[in-house]
């Protein structure tokens, strides 16, 4: 029956004769040797964790779009957003990306002390921006354009703020890496982190681009 | 209690005495045999002196194997709660005519059908098919552990931090009286404004996240570790009905966390998403939560196809006919998965050209479902069937799930659903599909490898008897419900005025009996088998003539797995193995890296239901608390590097070893 079954089998598998017929070495089956190392999956992860990241802002770009211009008789975007505070905002955001960029050349170099110079100034433009975003926000509310006020207001803070929890977690980030960096060094595990990080806060980068332009610049357009 | 009520609010949020249940009869019996029961595991626990195996060996464990078995267990024991709660929805229904109001009053029914609804699906169907897959992915791909051991274990403490939130809302405070998907404005501030949606929300909230990082997790450790040899089309259907699924929730979960966080805002901070007022738009809110919804019900069905197809081959000793088309069909029914959103809500209105789309994209989904079929039917053609419970399970499977794919195809008529929409003939349909296709398929793959997991059988007697029962009482409880809809009996209604309807009612409750036997019968077959393992042993490690890499090694599974990474050469890879003479290897084994233990995922899970119930009742200096805690223990854990170590060559050499001696006892 065993013969049976395998004759059936090659004969499904389309596999030529020649192939079952071969004598079998053990090792055809095992990686006797031990060379056999899955390589590191931590990148794809932390690209899928980005992705579905991407969806929350994808579902909220949306909702912006159903909403957004469900005034309810209350301020428009006109009335509220101020293009040159934004801008500036953009800049600091902006200008953190290229100095992780700058710490990320100094980790390839191998140079320890100027990572944490450069990872030491993406946090403080980083905090730049979280800052000029709070001042925007406290200054819209004290006008009465609250996030109670329209179904755009609702909106526009939670787009607007979810960015900016997820670059203040990005800082929060940063500085334990910062910390781990001076403990232990430049080892590979912190090499990853670092990696990760920078995924993390260019990606952010890019969702700010969309808000910039979709929220603020269409907003002010219309 | 407290003379200063604003002392109070401030230390208990609205959390008063009056939040437990104590005046309901009901409810203070389910505390009474919790209790009773919860006592007697504890001090069982306590008396064989088990806290110790549980801590070190599954709580803190990051073997793939012990937690998918974890999850399997958080969702048997789940699904005893839900599906008490369906005996009780049912005997209501029986009895609510006329001048009989029932035993629950609307208030509860309600609570029941939502409870009911939520954890059948979050908390039995998810855990059960993230269990399977944890367990077998990495088995059949020839992998020692998937590719983050530790964030395994702390999704599977999320999910089982979420099924305590649930559970928790039975006896302090109410659950959700809105339906399993919580629409607004009902599930709004202004109408639901109790703790119930807000234990549903955070309920939910937590456990996705462990469901979308075992996702992601399950998504590298098939793409990036499997065993050389194996190329995408050499990989066993199971495991590509996994990578799908995978796919799906990584997809789909985020939008779910999105549209449930836009809800919280609405109730907690008073926005306007979903309000009628001031330009909220409630229709958004059901667009969103189906985006998430309709991909879900694929989330859970396409394992089960997996399953389906590993058993066929297995159990007709033949290849699975069409593995190619297999495979697309697979991958086809993942995109069009995501095009069908809209059949959910035919009646909104949007219009004749929006709902056609809708309505054909859905029949469209039929033909490579289909098509999965006819390969099974092709695969057991001129096999060599045996009649094993995994092969009922899948037979049974067949004939269930093509009449419940049939009545889904009705629904996705447009005119047809403006008639039945949220009649009783949707709750069979989905019913029959989740039943006759996702329960089966987990039953039976249960089964399947269950000597794998623990090295013997389930009883066939009490296995069989399950199965009979289940089919039986499927059929006996839902097929009345059908022939309700079609007579207009809407769903979620606590009493009926028409007494010709009662005889139908009458006959569901009790196929709702029929599966509450079938329940019993798959308790028993755990015992029965516990008992007679001795004779059920599988020492073999393929106790049913496998074909896939996870019946190469031995029953239970060491825990590296193997002790050399297989080399694939066929995606019926240990078929091949046993058919061209592989010999298992007994000498040069070397050292084995593997991940450490942890408890931080276990810690940060307990730490999330003390948030999720600070947040349900206002307590915030208690929420506040509890984040912080939360922060801490994860940024510390990261500061610990020492995450892995060795298993020394002479141990390998002595599990191997043992293995030898037990093959040749055997012979």
């Amino acid at each position: 029956m065993a013969t049976q079954a395998s004759a059936a089998m090659n004969f499904e598998s389309g596999r030529s004769p020649s192939v079952a017929i071969k004598a079998v070495d053990p090792t055809d089956f095992y990686d006797a040797k031990g060379e056999h190392h899955p390589e590191g999956s931590t990148m794809l992860g932390f690209w899928l964790y980005l992705m579905s990241d991407c969806l929350i802002f994808a579902a909220l770009f949306a909702t912006y779009a159903v909403v957004g211009r469900n005034y309810a008789a209350g301020p428009s975007p006109k009335d509220l957003f101020d293009l040159p505070l934004v801008a500036l905002n953009t800049s600091m955001l902006l200008f953190s990306s290229i100095t992780y960029g700058f710490a990320m050349l100094e980790m390839e170099k191998g140079d320890l002390s100027r990572v944490q110079i450069w990872l030491a100034v993406t946090g403080l433009f980083g905090l730049a921006f979280v800052g000029l975003e709070l001042y925007e926000f406290h200054h819209l509310i004290h006008e009465g354009a609250t996030p109670q006020r329209s179904a755009f207001l609702s909106a526009f803070f939670t787009l607007v703020g979810t960015h900016g929890l997820h670059v203040s977690l990005g800082i929060v980030w940063l500085v334990t890496l910062m910390a781990q960096v001076h403990k232990r060094g430049l080892v590979p595990e912190n090499k990853r982190r670092l990696l990760c990080l920078s995924m993390f806060w260019h990606f952010l980068d890019v969702i700010w681009i969309g808000v910039f332009t979709f929220v603020y610049l269409m907003g002010v357009l219309q | 209690m407290f003379s200063n009520p604003d002392l109070q609010k401030l230390l208990f949020g609205r959390l008063t005495l009056d939040a437990v249940p104590l005046h309901e009869p009901i409810l203070l019996i389910t505390f009474v045999m919790v209790g009773i029961g919860g006592v007697a595991v504890l001090g069982a626990l306590t008396y064989f002196r088990l806290w110790g195996i549980l801590w070190r060996d599954w709580f803190t464990s990051v073997d793939h194997k012990k937690i998918g078995i974890m999850y399997i267990v958080l969702a048997l024991v789940m699904l005893l709660r839900g599906f008490a709660d369906a005996l009780m929805m049912r005997a209501q229904q029986a009895m609510a005519f006329g001048p009989n109001e029932g035993y629950l009053p609307p208030h509860h029914y309600d609570q029941i059908f939502t409870a009911h609804g939520v954890i059948m699906i979050f908390f039995v169907a998810m855990p059960l098919v993230t269990g399977l897959m944890n367990f077998v992915v990495p088995l059949q791909i020839g992998a020692r552990d998937v590719a983050f051991p530790f964030l395994n274990n702390f999704s599977f403490w999320m999910t089982v931090a979420g099924a305590v939130t649930v559970m928790a809302s039975l006896f302090v405070g109410e659950f959700a009286r809105t339906g399993w998907l919580a629409y607004p404005p009902l599930s709004g501030p202004a109408m639901s404004p109790g703790v119930g949606v807000d234990y549903y929300i955070w309920a939910l909230q937590i456990a996705g996240i462990g469901t979308l990082l075992s996702g992601i997790n399950l998504i590298a450790t098939i793409v990036k570790m499997r065993a050389p040899g194996m190329t995408m089309m050499k990989m066993p259907v199971f495991t590509w009905t996994s990578l799908c699924t995978n796919i799906l929730i990584v997809a789909a979960f985020p939008i779910l966390t999105a549209v449930l966080a836009l809800l919280s805002l609405d109730r907690y901070v008073g926005t306007h998403f979903f309000s009628n007022d001031l330009g909220g738009n409630p229709m958004m809110y059901v667009n969103l939560v189906w985006i998430w919804g309709h991909p879900e019900v694929y989330i859970l069905i396409l394992p089960a196809f997996g399953v389906f197809s590993e058993i066929v081959s297995t159990f007709s000793s033949k290849r699975l006919f069409g593995y190619a088309s297999m495979v697309y069909a697979t991958v086809v029914i993942t995109i069009l998965s995501y095009l069908v959103w809209l059949h959910h809500f035919f009646t909104m209105g949007s219009g004749a050209s929006v709902n056609s789309f809708f309505g054909i994209t859905t029949m469209i989904i039929s033909i490579p479902t289909g098509a999965k079929i006819f390969n099974w039917l092709f695969t057991m053609y001129k096999g060599r069937i045996r009649f094993e419970v995994p092969m009922l399970w899948t037979i049974g499977f067949m004939v269930t799930f093509v009449i419940g794919g049939m009545t889904g195809v009705l629904l996705a008529v447009p005119p047809a659903d403006f008639v039945l929409h949220n009649s009783l003939f949707l709750i069979a349909h989905f019913h029959n599909v989740i039943i006759g296709g996702v329960l089966f398929g987990m039953l039976a793959g249960i089964t399947y490898w269950f000597p794998k997991a623990f090295g013997f059988k389930l009883d066939p007697f009490w296995g069989k008897m399950s199965f009979w029962f289940w089919l039986t009482g499927f059929w006996v409880a839902f097929m009345p419900l059908y022939v309700l809809g079609l007579m207009g009996v809407t769903r979620r209604v606590q009493h009926f005025d028409d007494p010709s309807l009662q005889i139908w009612f009458v006959i569901a409750a009790f196929g709702a009996l029929l599966i509450l036997c079938g329940i019993a019968s798959f308790i028993i077959t755990l015992v029965v088998s516990v008992i007679r393992r001795d004779q059920l042993r599988d020492t073999t490690g393929d106790p049913w003539g496998g074909r896939t890499l996870e019946w190469a090694t031995s029953s239970p599974p060491p825990d590296y797995n193997f002790a050399f990474t297989p080399v694939i050469h066929d995606h019926d890879a240990w078929w091949d193995m046993k058919k061209r003479g592989y010999a298992r290897p007994l000498q040069g084994f070397k050292p084995i890296h593997m991940p450490k233990n942890t408890a931080a995922g276990l810690i940060l899970g307990v730490l999330s239901i003390i948030f999720a119930f600070a947040m349900i009742w206002y307590i915030w200096w208690l929420a506040a608390f509890s984040f912080a805690a939360i922060a801490v223990v994860a940024i510390g854990h990261t500061f610990n590097y020492n995450r892995d170590f060795y298993i020394p060559a002479d141990e390998v050499v002595r599990t191997e070893a043992q293995r030898t001696a037990l093959l040749a006892e055997h012979v």
